[in-house]
């Protein structure tokens, strides 16, 4: 359901105030609005100054900072393969290739229905090659695992 | 009365293991979600107790349950009685040894807690001591000399912080441990707490461990309810308030400095140090910040006494290590073994060799910033100062196995690659030679001008090792010459 422009403002300043007395609540906070919305957009990051007293500079230079702070929306189905040495040792470059031939969409790209991103180690390593599909975690993953995860 | 055990942690759940307690519930026996003894590839582990005997299955899938709980161990995916698995059994568990045993929330909740309540800072910090603990997160720092600092060193409020950024490819001990058995962790910092005056403390986990955030906060929600966290431990008086704060995707956050100013809310820059956190740390504050396995070890320690841990191990290396084996390997999984065991011994005797049948042309020890070494190296014992002398470093305890299809070029590629991924930006060398490294292993990758750019890495290397802020960029050179010196065939073809 589409929410206009101010009750998107006043979910923003709600998380934000929720936040603002917290340690590290900054960050919390832009977490949770990614979360919640999928991204944190420019005049998200506004509001989220004008909360905790920080210049827009400041808060744009975190979001730029972390990965997770994605600042475009993000499609229903979110693939994130990893890349790192364990999962390379087992084919992680082939798998990748493959992944990308399969969706259309290239490494760190994304269309309407799906994004693709490199990770960097799930913690999977002694079961490589890893992937994570919209938070759940996927071991010795394949094309079909991949497949059923995201049907499911 | 049968009882399945199944795991719920990562790299069960990654494999399959809700399919497989459900179907274990369909089957009408009791399940228990656990952790994982860390036998990853065997992963999902089912346990079946019956009758006293409590016998563990690998790699069950949900439609292998029901003959699992008929057959017992005539079924052959029967491993054995736990107690007696060969992979299990040759290993000395003191941080590991209750998870997997039963639901992390329902393990004792403290071990030792109420004697070190009694007890005073100076005689916690000697046991400390006495043990020989050094950080499990990478630098194998002395931990008494950290905890003594932060004692030492006059402030309002001082903090404890864990670092749970394990972002390290090739590890998974501090997720294992948080999933598995929460309360060691919280046990191990309230005591750290009570050592050295800090009253609060944080735990930096990273968000690509989403079930472990979800198990450690439950665990914390209990820890609060029973007294054991708050502002009266126990009936004791003594206060220890812990968090548990998320990430948001930044490797160079598990370095110390810059997970600190992440917890402040800030970019994950580093900062430069002197002043190090445990002088002037979250906030400017005394700050003792360690590794996950390092906390978990403090429980243990306490309770047997720092001589006992620190008859474990090879000289200066003391008491166990968590070893992690991943990567092209039959066996990995988690390792927690006393150091001085070779590196042949983890990777051909718990490992089994490749998992693709290959002989083994590599391993990289210590994370995506570790050494690249060939087998002629793998009759070195595992300790600190053994793996230090191949120009090498233990790190957190991975190894990652390499079959001979590997190239190390590509490797040495991928290293300054992660360091451009990864950095924070804040230093030259770290930001720009990454970059340059990796256009010119790119350009030895093509074969252009092989003997001009192989010495442009090794002045670029030297450059980043002794002129980098920090770690990031000091250490990506090792990886980097690390397969230079071993395996050059594979940069001049």
């Amino acid at each position: 359901m589409a929410k206009t422009d101010s009750e998107s403002d006043d979910l923003v300043r709600e998380i934000a105030r929720r936040h603002l007395n917290r340690v590290g609540g900054v960050l919390v906070a832009l977490r949770e609005i990614v979360g919640r919305r999928g991204h944190v957009s420019r005049t998200d990051e506004h509001v989220v100054a004008d909360v905790f007293n920080l210049s827009r500079a400041e808060v744009r230079g975190i979001v730029s900072f972390y990965h997770d702070l994605k600042t475009t929306p993000q499609p229903p189905v979110q693939i994130r393969v990893c890349q790192a040495e364990a999962c390379q040792s087992v084919g992680a470059r082939h798998l990748t290739r493959r992944v990308e031939a399969e969706l259309g969409v290239k490494l760190g790209e994304a269309n309407d229905f799906v994004s693709l991103d490199a990770v960097y180690c799930l913690g999977l390593c002694a079961q490589a090659p890893s992937m994570m599909v919209n938070g759940r975690p996927l071991a010795r993953a394949d094309l079909r695992d991949l497949a059923e995860e995201i049907s499911a | 009365m049968t009882t399945a055990y199944v795991p719920l942690d990562t790299a069960a759940v990654a494999a399959g293991a809700d399919a497989v307690e459900a179907a274990a519930e369909a089957a009408g026996v009791t399940v228990v979600r656990t952790g994982s003894r860390g036998m990853c590839w065997a992963e999902p582990v089912v346990e079946v107790e019956d009758r006293g005997r409590r016998l563990a299955f690998g790699n069950v899938g949900p439609a292998d349950v029901p003959a699992v709980i008929q057959q017992g161990d005539r079924h052959p995916k029967c491993l054995g009685e736990v107690g007696e698995i060969d992979y299990l059994q040759r290993q000395t568990r003191t941080v590991f040894d209750r998870v997997g045993g039963g639901h992390p929330l329902e393990l004792p909740k403290t071990t030792v807690l109420g004697e070190c309540l009694d007890r005073d800072p100076e005689s916690l910090i000697a046991e400390i001591e006495t043990s020989g603990l050094r950080g499990r997160g990478g630098a194998g720092f002395p931990a008494h000399i950290k905890w003594r600092t932060v004692f030492d060193t006059p402030g309002q409020q001082k903090y404890i912080v864990c670092n749970a950024d394990e972002g390290d490819s090739g590890t998974f001990a501090d997720r294992i441990l948080m999933e598995g058995d929460p309360y060691r962790l919280i046990e191990g910092m309230t005591i750290a707490g009570l050592a050295t005056g800090a009253t609060k403390g944080y735990v930096y986990l990273r968000s690509e461990y989403p079930i472990a955030a979800r198990i450690f906060q439950a665990a914390l929600d209990k820890a609060y309810a029973d007294n054991l966290l708050g502002g009266d431990i126990l009936g004791s008086g003594k206060a220890f308030d812990l968090e548990l704060f998320i990430g948001a995707g930044a490797y160079i956050c598990g370095e110390e400095t810059s997970l600190l100013e992440s917890l402040e809310g800030k970019r994950g820059e580093i900062r430069v140090k002197p002043p190090v956190p445990a002088i002037s740390g979250l906030f400017g504050a005394p700050t003792l910040v360690h590794n996950v396995i390092s906390f978990a070890a403090v429980p243990a320690i306490m309770g047997n006494g720092g001589r006992w841990y620190a008859d474990m191990g090879v000289g200066r290396s003391t008491g166990t290590m968590a070893f992690q084996l991943a990567g092209n390997v039959q066996r990995g999984g988690l390792i927690e073994v006393p150091f001085g065991i070779t590196i042949d011994e983890i990777v051909n005797g718990f490992g089994g060799g490749t998992r693709s049948g290959r002989p083994i042309r590599t391993i990289q020890i210590g994370g995506p910033l570790g050494a690249y070494l060939s087998p002629e190296e793998f009759d070195t014992p595992l300790t600190y100062e053994a793996i230090a002398e191949l120009g090498a470093g233990i790190g957190h305890g991975g190894i990652v196995v390499f079959d001979d299809t590997v190239d190390l070029a590509r490797q040495a590629h991928y290293a300054f690659e992660f360091c451009e991924v990864e950095s924070c930006g804040k230093c030259t060398p770290c930001r720009l030679g990454s970059v340059r490294g990796k256009e010119t292993v790119a350009g030895i990758i093509e074969g252009r001008d092989v003997e001009q750019k192989l010495t442009i890495i090794e002045d670029l290397c030297e450059v980043m090792e002794s002129a980098s802020l920090c770690q990031m960029g000091g250490m990506t050179p090792i990886p980097v010459m690390s397969a230079i010196k071993r395996f050059p065939e594979d940069f001049r073809r």
